[in-house]
């Protein structure tokens, strides 16, 4: 992660959050484009989701790491707090390749 | 606003925690919290990188990712106050929450107030959390057999879970996340994160069928 990439991604959400209070005069967005946005939103994070739970990057990252994820998931969707998803998900994981499995 | 404040320190201890487990050094995550301020990009551009992605494609996902605040900046507007510096301090401080608690409140004064309480608070919070995290996690040796890349999915799994309660939103989200799993072998990391927002073609807009004849009083 160089620091240069972090410095741009920084200044473009500054623009991005700027840009609301000042053009609020002169633009209205469509609900449709809101809607999209909030869409893409979450269409980005369950993608990283997907790929970081069951790949290495190229092929199958094995059940452990999938199976751990998973946990986390059940966990949250009980309405479990933030920490217990990460510490579940982790130990499971941890657990699992203590174990033997890939 | 404490227990919102609380949590925001919790999930940024496990930010800087994750974040160092993947290989960044302490400050890494520190300067990404104070100078980014945005959870949901934070995780995702680190998450891409650390997967072996670009960093060019971990700082598309995340402006992707941020751009829902434009809306929120148009809807809150004023409440930052006029003045220049207001503008610009307090457009650092949007975010999910302030937002919130600023719609929440009807007369202007007070929105104002919230907003900034919450912005304040959260962004404290937000930085002291991800700072003690990302010492705690260097004193963490091996990720894999503590099971961190686990935690990094789990984690934005989390933040993503209430948002897929839409079922419009559900069905992009899960098309978009084949796409990104059917063409993670072929591509370069993170590009398939991205091409995942192909994803939206499945993604229809409310229509507008819900009321069906407005009525002459309403």
């Amino acid at each position: 992660m160089p620091v240069t990439a972090v410095l741009i991604l920084a200044a473009g959400t500054f623009a991005i959050r700027i840009a609301g209070p000042l053009l609020r005069d002169r633009v209205t967005l469509p609900e449709k484009v809101q809607e999209l946005m909030s869409a893409s939103a979450t269409v980005l994070l369950l993608a990283l989701v997907a790929v970081s739970a069951l790949t290495n990057g190229k092929q199958f990252g094995g059940w452990a790491l999938a199976i751990g994820v998973v946990v986390g998931g059940v966990v949250a969707w009980r309405k479990a707090p933030f920490v217990a998803v990460i510490v579940l998900a982790a130990a499971t994981t941890a657990g699992l390749r203590l174990l033997g499995v890939a | 606003m404490a227990a919102v404040a609380l949590g925001a320190a919790v999930t940024g201890a496990s930010f800087g925690a994750i974040s160092v487990g993947s290989g960044l050094p302490w400050w890494m995550p520190v300067l990404m919290s104070v100078a980014i301020f945005a959870g949901g990009s934070q995780f995702m551009a680190v998450g891409i990188v650390a997967a072996g992605g670009s960093p060019a494609a971990a700082v598309v996902a995340g402006l992707v990712l941020n751009a829902r605040h434009l809306p929120f900046g148009l809807a809150i507007g004023d409440v930052l106050g006029r003045s220049p510096l207001a503008r610009v301090v307090g457009s650092h401080l949007l975010i999910d929450e302030s937002t919130a608690f600023a719609m929440a409140q009807k007369d202007p004064a007070r929105a104002r107030a919230a907003y900034w309480a919450c912005g304040v608070a959260l962004f404290f919070s937000w930085n002291v959390g991800v700072l003690v995290g990302a010492l705690a996690g260097q004193a963490i040796g091996d990720t894999a057999t503590f099971g961190l890349d686990a935690a990094f999915p789990a984690a934005m799994l989390a933040l993503t879970l209430p948002s897929l309660k839409d079922a419009r939103t559900r069905n992009a989200a899960l098309t978009g996340a084949a796409i990104a799993l059917t063409t993670t072998p072929f591509l370069p990391a993170g590009v398939p994160v991205l091409l995942a927002l192909v994803g939206l073609v499945a993604f229809r807009t409310k229509k507008k069928e819900e009321a069906p004849c407005p009525s002459p009083q309403s």
